[in-house]
């Protein structure tokens, strides 16, 4: 189990570490290489701006056809150290969260990530929690018709 | 026979799930539960009878009432609530280590 949650009880934020087999150089670049961000999100990158102010858009087709519209705007921009950005999900009625995002460099070719979220509330922090509880099974089988989809088109 | 009755059981029904999300945030009576599901209210307390004899539900008297609350000492053993969302970050996060060495190898 590489990636763990942290969630106290009451609280309206959560931590999600995680460390990885890669450089903290790389774990960076994945996270700002539109590319390779569309790999690992399963998302559209429609806009990235990897700057102080920068507006960042995620767009996201479900097997229905329905866009799923992810963004927000950085505030910190640091190369290798951090990201500090909101969140938003549109046509939700989450609220933005903010997110801030730590790159640490462990060894030349290992690197950790903690990832702190802050929510408007502790219920809204527990539903997102939830979610996934609940879709699970859906999304599951959403990402396996998406994979079949994918590879039948490429053939 | 008896049915075996066990947590996973328990859980592998999307309206136990749900029955267990809404009680999650407090405690609740049967019919304050079956007001929010379109189902018939003896369904909900046939899922209310299987949650309760797995131990992920416990009633409370109160007054005339019963109330329905989550034992959470028990929800800790289905791994609890969070490891749905923690394994959907740990795939996301396979996902980018592995395009990223995929990447540095072209």
């Amino acid at each position: 189990m590489k990636t763990k949650i942290h969630a106290e009880d009451g609280k309206q934020e959560l931590f999600i570490t995680r460390e990885f087999d890669l450089s903290v150089e790389d774990l960076f670049t994945a996270y700002t290489e539109p590319e390779i961000v569309e790999q690992w999100m399963g998302t559209k990158v429609v806009q990235m701006e990897n700057k102080r102010f920068g507006f960042y858009q995620f767009v996201t087709t479900d097997p229905k056809g329905n866009n799923h519209v992810f963004c927000g705007t950085i505030h910190e921009f640091v190369p290798n150290e951090k990201i500090t950005r909101t969140f938003e999900m549109g046509n939700t009625p989450f609220p933005v969260q903010l997110e801030y995002l730590v790159y640490e460099k462990l060894t030349p070719n290992t690197s950790k990530l903690t990832m702190q979220v802050i929510y408007k509330t502790v219920e809204h922090r527990n539903q997102i929690l939830q979610m996934p509880f609940a879709q699970g099974i859906n999304w599951a089988h959403n990402r396996l018709e998406e994979i079949t989809k994918s590879k039948n088109i490429s053939r | 026979m008896n049915l075996r009755r066990d947590v996973f059981q328990a859980i592998a029904d999307p309206s136990r799930r749900a029955i267990l999300m809404l009680v999650a945030s407090q405690s609740m009576t049967a019919g304050a539960i079956a007001a929010n599901f379109d189902t018939a209210r003896p369904t909900v307390s046939k899922h209310l009878q299987i949650l309760t004899e797995c131990e992920l539900l416990k009633q409370e008297q109160n007054g005339r009432e019963i109330y329905y609350h989550l034992n959470a000492k028990k929800m800790k053993e289905v791994a609890d609530f969070i490891e749905p969302f923690r394994s959907m970050w740990e795939s996301r996060f396979n996902k980018l280590e592995s395009a990223m060495k995929k990447h540095k190898k072209k």
